[in-house]
């Protein structure tokens, strides 16, 4: 053995004590470098929950157009935190697959929650939204029922690094140009609208029809005329005139007017809420129903409809073509367990408004469950992804690229023998998820990143 | 030809609402010297009148709905149905017209408890304390039926035989295409009966006469011994009336909420100073004049050319009309 290789084998006192050192002070110092991003992800975020209970925000409207439809969202979140705290008999915990919660809150803390109205206003609701977040210290929010609305809120949870799980919600653009990494939407959209509807119409209408819009004034109401233009023109129909109108216009007799002498034998009606109640009642008050155009019966649609504005329409609903996320007839487990669950509590059925919010609920918590953390990022990649079923529209997948839910979605007709007060609409069609799929590029947009 | 008629008809119809209310309060206005905000909120307390009528004639009896499997949910069948059968639906029906019976005296003595006892405490004092006192009220009312009836609004239909559509160009022997819903007609008529009736008080009655005079020259006319105030307290209450009556009729066209009489009341202010502050006529022409722009403004012809006219149209004509002259369309220098 060379004396070179004599002095590299050979550890001598003062050589060990220097190891040994520098071993110390790496085993002394790892574990905090390998653990400081658990620890800041854990910690380090806005609205930490302290001591027992975690605070969720609900900003739904309780004045404007869309007021109904937010009075029946607010009952959902209330009995969606009451089922999360493991009161009452837990509703759609009993059916959803697969459940991470407990029925004892959220991570062991009961849920708490405050309200605000977002009087369907994109700046009211922003400003709600802040005070729940600055004041209150919401760990989520969630509501509806405005497009215009939720995207203002998406940009702001996405400002704040707060998750905002939308209501209902139906504009393209939530899911599509105007993205947020911190906002999720279960509801379906205006695309799916059209992609579910238009074979329908094609079947009952046929495929020489010529149509007229009148289409609500904001995000919302341009992306569902356009998903429908490009469904009917696809088939074969003509567009005549597509017309904006202002959002909460009331009377819309001076629009209504106009398609008499239109040559058109369809109205599509992109209008929600309030303002879908009074154009159709209007519509048919001007003797639209009753006319034959072109040799043909006149068609009145409403793309996207509810129980709540049908309940508001009365008659003129009946025979109308419309698409639902959801109705409280379907017979799945899921629904029925839901249905049954809110029935019990305030006497009538749910509206899809509400069972989109609850549903929305649950899957936060459930998402904070999987990720054993509130951390937003941790439950944002726990929800991307995330596959389940039981909750009423059978499997249902959050696609990761845009956080948009696929799911089975529903054509509707007003009824014309209704079997109960709430009977009021029934199953056309259960249209299946690949029919309504497709690809997260069309719409473009970027997610953004879960670093704020 | 169709379309131009069918847009003046609507015209006509939204200017006999906003003459209905601009009416009213140049009548407060030209009488009492009050610009009175809360005038707004009497057409919504009309409106609400409508409702509670129809909420009465509704009372139910709660009867377990069977065909509900998953809860207990009830059908609510009203009693009038249950003691009295086809009579009983018929009653309910005519909630709107017998709402108008209901509504004259109760609009009336709302009217003059405002007067009584808020607005006279107002009468020497600036405008702008009259606008913040009454605008107030209009809040105030405001909350009061939110929180009674809440905040969305409530079907109040017209009845059945006048809810379909007259045939107009089939009986003028136009166009088939020419059609317009009954009760809107039934409303024009209402707007233009009214309008008339008010007229005719005020130039074929004594009453009217004195009050009139009391409006070019109050103290004249309490040197001559009338008691002016007391009259002028009775307008208040008239135009409390004619705008409960307009909010009454309008139910069935747009079914209302706490909210609908602000939402009228922007418009006749201009509509008002448009016409001229204190002139009956200038009120009801400014009505029906801005109601007829704001119709054509919505033709798609029209927002082809100016997009988004229809929301700006009213604005427009105010400031034009107001630079060409000051004191509105029949305004006295």
């Amino acid at each position: 053995m060379s004396d070179d290789v004599k002095k590299y084998n050979t550890l001598s006192r003062r050589g060990f004590l220097k190891a040994g050192a520098a071993a110390s002070v790496v085993a002394a110092t790892a574990p905090s470098f390998f653990i400081k991003d658990a620890w800041a992800a854990e910690h380090n975020f806005r609205n930490v929950p302290k001591g027992s209970s975690v605070k969720f925000g609900f900003n739904v409207p309780q004045t404007g157009a869309y007021a109904d439809e937010g009075a029946d969202e607010l009952r959902a979140f209330k009995l969606a935190v009451k089922h999360i705290n493991g009161e009452g008999d837990s509703g759609l915990m009993n059916t959803m697959k697969p459940l991470s919660l407990k029925g004892n809150g959220v991570l062991g803390k009961k849920v708490e929650y405050v309200t605000g109205d977002t009087q369907t206003k994109s700046d009211a609701a922003r400003a709600s939204a802040k005070r729940m977040i600055e004041k209150d210290g919401v760990i989520m929010w969630s509501g509806g029922s405005s497009s215009g609305v939720a995207i203002a809120q998406q940009s702001l949870a996405q400002e704040m690094g707060v998750i905002f799980m939308s209501g209902l919600t139906h504009s393209n653009d939530t899911t599509g140009k105007d993205k947020r990494r911190y906002g999720f939407r279960h509801f379906f959209n205006a695309h799916m609208s059209g992609a579910a509807l238009g074979p329908v119409l094609e079947k009952e209408m046929g495929k020489d029809r010529r149509a007229y819009h009148l289409t609500a004034d904001y995000t919302w109401g341009w992306t569902q005329e356009e998903s429908i233009k490009n469904t009917t023109e696809a088939m074969g129909w003509e567009t005549v005139k597509a017309v904006r109108t202002p959002l909460g216009a009331g009377d819309f007799s001076q629009y209504i007017t106009p398609v008499l002498n239109s040559g058109a034998d369809v109205l599509v009606l992109n209008h929600y809420g309030k303002d879908m109640i009074n154009s159709l009642t209007q519509a048919v008050q001007f003797g639209l129903r009753d006319k034959q155009v072109n040799g043909k019966d006149f068609q009145i649609i409403v793309p996207l409809y509810s129980r709540l504005m049908a309940q508001g329409a009365g008659e003129n609903i009946k025979g109308i073509l419309g698409t639902t996320n959801w109705n409280w007839s379907l017979t799945d487990a899921g629904s029925q367990a839901f249905v049954k669950s809110f029935g019990k509590e305030y006497g009538f059925p749910p509206s899809q408004a509400a069972h989109t919010c609850y549903v929305q609920t649950l899957l936060y918590a459930n998402a904070c469950e999987m990720a054993g953390t509130f951390a937003p990022c941790e439950v944002i990649s726990a929800l991307e992804g995330f596959k389940f079923d039981g909750m009423g529209n059978g499997p249902t997948e959050y696609r990761a690229e845009d956080h948009q839910c696929f799911k089975e979605i529903l054509v509707m007709r007003g009824n014309e023998k209704p079997s109960s007060q709430f009977d009021l609409l029934e199953v056309v069609q259960q249209v299946p998820r690949s029919q309504v799929e497709y690809d997260a590029k069309i719409f473009g947009g970027e997610l953004g990143s879960c670093k704020v | 030809m169709d379309t131009i008629l069918l847009q003046l008809l609507n015209g006509l119809d939204k200017g006999g609402a906003y003459a209905l209310i601009a009416l009213g309060l140049t009548l407060v206005f030209g009488t009492l010297g009050v610009v009175n905000f809360a005038h707004g909120a009497l057409f919504m307390l009309g409106a609400f009148i409508a409702v509670s009528v129809q909420k009465l004639l509704t009372i139910s009896a709660k009867v377990r709905d069977e065909s509900i499997t998953f809860f207990e949910a009830y059908k609510e069948t009203p009693y009038l149905e249950l003691w009295w059968g086809d009579t009983g639906t018929m009653i309910i029906d005519m909630a709107v017209p017998i709402s108008i019976i209901v509504a004259i005296p109760i609009m009336l003595l709302i009217g003059l408890i405002m007067e009584r006892g808020l607005i006279r405490h107002f009468y020497k004092r600036d405008h702008a304390d009259q606008i913040l006192v009454t605008f107030g009220l209009a809040i105030v009312l405001q909350e009061i039926v939110k929180a009674l009836y809440g905040a969305n609004p409530i079907p109040t239909p017209a009845p059945d035989i006048v809810s379909g559509s007259a045939q107009i160009g089939t009986f003028l022997g136009l166009s088939e295409n020419l059609v317009y819903p009954w009760w809107r007609l039934i409303y024009l008529g209402f707007s233009l009966s009214i309008i008339a009736a008010v007229f005719a008080f005020l130039h074929m009655t004594t009453f009217g006469m004195v009050v009139r005079a009391g409006m070019h020259n109050r103290e004249m006319v309490g040197l001559l011994g009338i008691n002016i105030e007391k009259r002028f307290t009775i307008i208040f209450g008239l135009a409390a009336v004619v705008a409960g009556l307009a909010g009454v009729m309008y139910t069935p066209i747009l079914p209302p909420d706490y909210h609908i009489g602000m939402d009228f009341l922007v418009l006749s202010f201009v509509v008002v100073v448009v016409g001229g502050m204190g002139s009956l006529g200038g009120a009801v022409a400014a009505g029906f004049l801005l109601g007829i722009l704001q119709s054509f403004a919505s033709m798609n012809e029209i927002k082809s050319l100016i997009p988004g006219i229809d929301q700006i149209i009213i604005y427009l004509v105010a400031v034009v009309i107001l630079l060409v002259r000051p004191r509105g369309l029949m305004g006295k220098d």
